[in-house]
């Protein structure tokens, strides 16, 4: 940590960064509001599902926005963010337009931040630790808007930079799954000089960022100029193969893998087990998710088909949920409806992802849960049984637990439920490899530094955490990375 | 060494047919390229293929394997678009997608008798399941059926790991007229049997399971649910078994049979019936 502190010290004393904090006196800086992120409208938007609904900043924006950042000497934002981006240097960056320089910055910690940018839950993290947040009780500092701004400009300039990387070690690592845990851990390994290959079982590379975080969130096309900046660096993806299944550990041990980082992520919908949830026309948010985003049901070109209804509920308060639920407004359906149990200040959702919601006209029955459901005689769902509920006394999360009200049911017509509860981890590769260790909930168990019970073995992200978000999966992979670096290093010494 | 062509090569779009025979009028049986797989593969597992980039993810049974020519059998009834596309292709083309193995194997053990129920193209997830427990010391009676001659599939292959085959025919056209029931309820009455595997359309497993229920007969069912991923992400096979809902994928394809619940498993088979019947007609208009 105080080496972290004695070099982010050493960045704010560079002679450019100095100069630029006396641009503007405190008082200037702090006087600006906050910028808005430009959107497109809810009437538009919702006829797509492919147009992005924020804008992102331009150049114009970005610099106001980042000159109301006060470059402060202990930059409390870096804690909040799981992969320790340098906020400052990259904010300062923009503000004296080396936007190019911004990326850098991003790059140096982040394998994928014009992903995060978009998809981190920035007020939970660095916004919430940012200088205003704690000290003015104002707005924040727009860092994720920023973070957008600086990879996004990078990205259209086609001038895409290649961190560096050391020179090639010779070490053949294998990252399991190729999603964010996976391509963080893959690209601090090779910037530290391994040659990494990142296995993914589905056809598509990019994991929860592909089948899951729909196109209207974040384009699929943004992800891949990320993962092309990986491939530059000289990480190679294989699609269509799983660890353990395809060929085995020991497989690849043979073929001269070192390391193993497993990322394989929570893949197993939980449902609620409940009367009537196998009928048709209930399903999965993982189903309807992977359908439309993955398999491109939603356009006539694919053959993948999805069911489309006229009442979708959706069951859940998550950022899935709302992505469940956003998605079948833009496929058609009259009314859309979140069903979450406790109320709106609970929901794990991105405050963001709600308003947006909102604005498109998504219903909310907060305070209510499904407790059974009801088909026609071909077993299509049309009806469902909702329970009222009341907030009691905080849970375990800290959050006040939903209790249900007798004699509150009440029941609804739908004929579309995606149920987004959460996800167990998928069994898949831990089913492999029977020496390895796993929690009675089927998560890997890890120490602090990412290793499994099987020391060349690491692991990280949702198969780990049991369903959390991109940005701590990313965390994870960087953990993973530094301490396997660590590990392999050591045992060539003791050779 | 193959695992390495793979890396190097950051594809494994082998995945190339490299024969191709027409087992029925609408059954067709594709050998592809698939080294790893074929190495890999245990009996009751499946794989999962894309015929082209907008195609379905189609699970299928591997029939059966060589690991010398690296090569995996597959065989698919035309139902509907993506299995007309499947047969449509020809030697020397490659499958977009190819993943696997997926499922869990089949448990496998010296028993004692076997009765093997296959019903139509379930012929084909049959084979490599007597093939392991012939070769586990077990005497297999096989009992094929479908509606009329030219839909027993695999014959030959069946007896090369059965002790016995009885064929029925909905219309007499071969074997003896009747269902697979009474060919099985027949076996049954002759000896005794130690364990029975049925795999066939849902209705067929249904009664399959009811009889051998009814003589206490332990019975292994293998499903053809309804699979987007295939690695038990999305849930689209669930089924309920023995009172819980069980992914096919990951906790299947087979399940004791006495425990499903196959009036469920029907009802969901036919979840996108209308998206399919839609999408048949479109694509045979195109034609």
């Amino acid at each position: 940590m105080t080496i972290l502190s004695e070099y982010l010290k050493e960045q704010r004393n560079e002679e450019w960064r100095a100069e630029l904090r006396k641009k503007l006196k405190g008082k200037e800086r702090t006087n600006i509001p906050r910028v808005d992120m430009p959107e497109v409208s809810p009437e538009e938007r919702t006829k797509f599902q492919n147009v992005e609904v924020n804008l992102g900043l331009d150049k114009e924006k970005a610099i106001v926005e980042a000159s109301r950042c006060m470059d402060c000497a202990t930059p409390t934002c870096i804690d909040g963010c799981p992969v320790q981006i340098n906020i400052p240097e990259f904010i300062k960056n923009i503000e004296r337009e080396e936007f190019g320089l911004a990326a850098q910055t991003l790059k140096k910690t982040s394998a994928l931040p014009a992903v995060c940018g978009r998809v981190c839950p920035q007020e939970k993290q660095c916004e919430e630790l940012c200088f205003y947040t704690t000290k003015l009780g104002k707005d924040p500092i727009a860092i994720g808007y920023l973070e957008r701004f600086a990879a996004d400009w990078e990205r259209e300039s086609g001038e895409m930079s290649v961190p560096e990387c050391a020179p090639a070690n010779g070490k053949k690592i294998a990252a399991i799954g190729s999603g964010p845990a996976s391509l963080s851990f893959a690209g601090d390994m090779a910037k530290l000089g391994y040659d990494v290959t990142v296995f993914e079982a589905l056809h598509e590379i990019g994991g929860v960022l592909k089948y899951g975080i729909p196109e209207f969130r974040l384009p699929n096309s943004v992800v891949d100029v990320e993962l092309d900046n990986l491939r530059q660096m000289g990480v190679k993806f294989v699609n269509n193969f799983i660890v353990g299944r395809t060929a085995s550990f020991d497989d690849l041990k043979e073929e001269g893998f070192e390391g193993f980082f497993v990322a394989s992520g929570a893949g197993l919908p939980r449902f609620m087990n409940i009367p009537g949830e196998n009928y048709n026309g209930i399903m999965s948010s993982n189903e309807y998710l992977t359908r439309v985003n993955l398999m491109g049901a939603a356009s006539d070109d694919n053959d993948t088909p999805v069911l489309r209804g006229k009442t979708v509920a959706v069951i859940g308060g998550g950022n899935t949920a709302m992505d469940s639920v956003r998605t079948s407004k833009r496929l058609g359906a009259e009314r859309s409806i979140i069903v979450y149990r406790r109320s709106r200040a609970e929901m794990p959702a991105r405050v963001e992802e709600v308003n947006h919601a909102e604005e498109e006209g998504i219903e909310f029955m907060n305070l209510a849960n499904p407790v059974e459901y009801f088909a026609d005689e071909k077993g299509r769902v049309n009806k469902m049984r909702l329970q009222h509920m009341e907030l009691g006394e905080p849970d375990a999360s800290g959050r006040r637990r939903p209790v249900p009200i007798e004699g509150s049911e009440e029941d609804i017509d739908v004929d579309l439920v995606i149920v987004a509860v959460g996800v167990s981890p998928n069994p898949l590769i831990p089913s492999c490899l029977p020496e390895l260790e796993v929690s009675k909930w089927g998560t890997i168990e890890v120490g602090d530094n990412m290793q499994s019970s099987i020391p060349v073995l690491f692991a990280g992200g949702d198969i780990v955490r049991g369903g959390a978000t991109v940005i701590l999966a990313m965390g994870d992979g960087r953990n993973a990375a530094a301490s396997m670096h660590e590990y392999l290093s050591g045992e060539q010494k003791n050779d | 060494m193959q695992i390495q062509t793979i890396i190097s090569t950051n594809s494994n779009h082998m995945n190339r047919i490299v024969d191709k025979e027409f087992l029925s009028e609408n059954v067709v049986k594709i050998v592809v390229e698939a080294p790893l797989i074929a190495k890999s593969r245990k009996p009751g597992n499946f794989i999962i293929l894309r015929v082209s980039e907008k195609g379905e993810r189609i699970p299928l049974t591997i029939a059966s394997a060589n690991e010398e020519k690296g090569t995996i059998d597959l065989i698919a009834q035309k139902v509907g678009v993506s299995t007309e596309k499947l047969a449509k292709m020809e030697i020397g083309d490659s499958l977009h997608d190819l993943v696997g193995p997926l499922g869990k194997a089949t448990e496998i053990s010296k028993i004692g008798t076997i009765l093997a129920c296959g019903g139509g193209v379930g012929i084909a997830p049959l084979l490599p399941i007597i093939e392991g427990f012939k070769k586990a010391g077990n005497r297999i009676v096989s009992v094929l059926a479908a509606r009329s001659k030219d839909l027993i599939i695999l014959e030959d292959e069946i007896r090369k790991w059965s002790d016995e085959v009885i064929i029925m025919t909905d219309d007499g056209s071969y074997g003896t007229k009747g269902l697979v029931t009474e060919g099985a309820e027949m076996v049954i009455k002759r000896e005794k049997v130690d364990e029975c595997i049925a795999i066939g359309p849902a209705i067929m497993m249904k009664f399959t399971s009811l009889l051998t229920k009814k003589y206490n007969i332990p019975t292994q069912a293998s499903l053809n649910s309804i699979m987007v991923d295939g690695t038990g992400m999305c849930g689209a096979c669930r089924v309920t078994v023995g009172g819980k809902t069980k992914f096919t994928c990951v906790d299947g394809p087979e399940f004791d049979a006495h425990q499903i619940d196959f009036d469920e498993m029907m009802m969901r088979l036919g979840g996108y019936s209308e998206e399919e019947k839609k999408a048949h007609q479109n694509f045979i208009n195109q034609l």
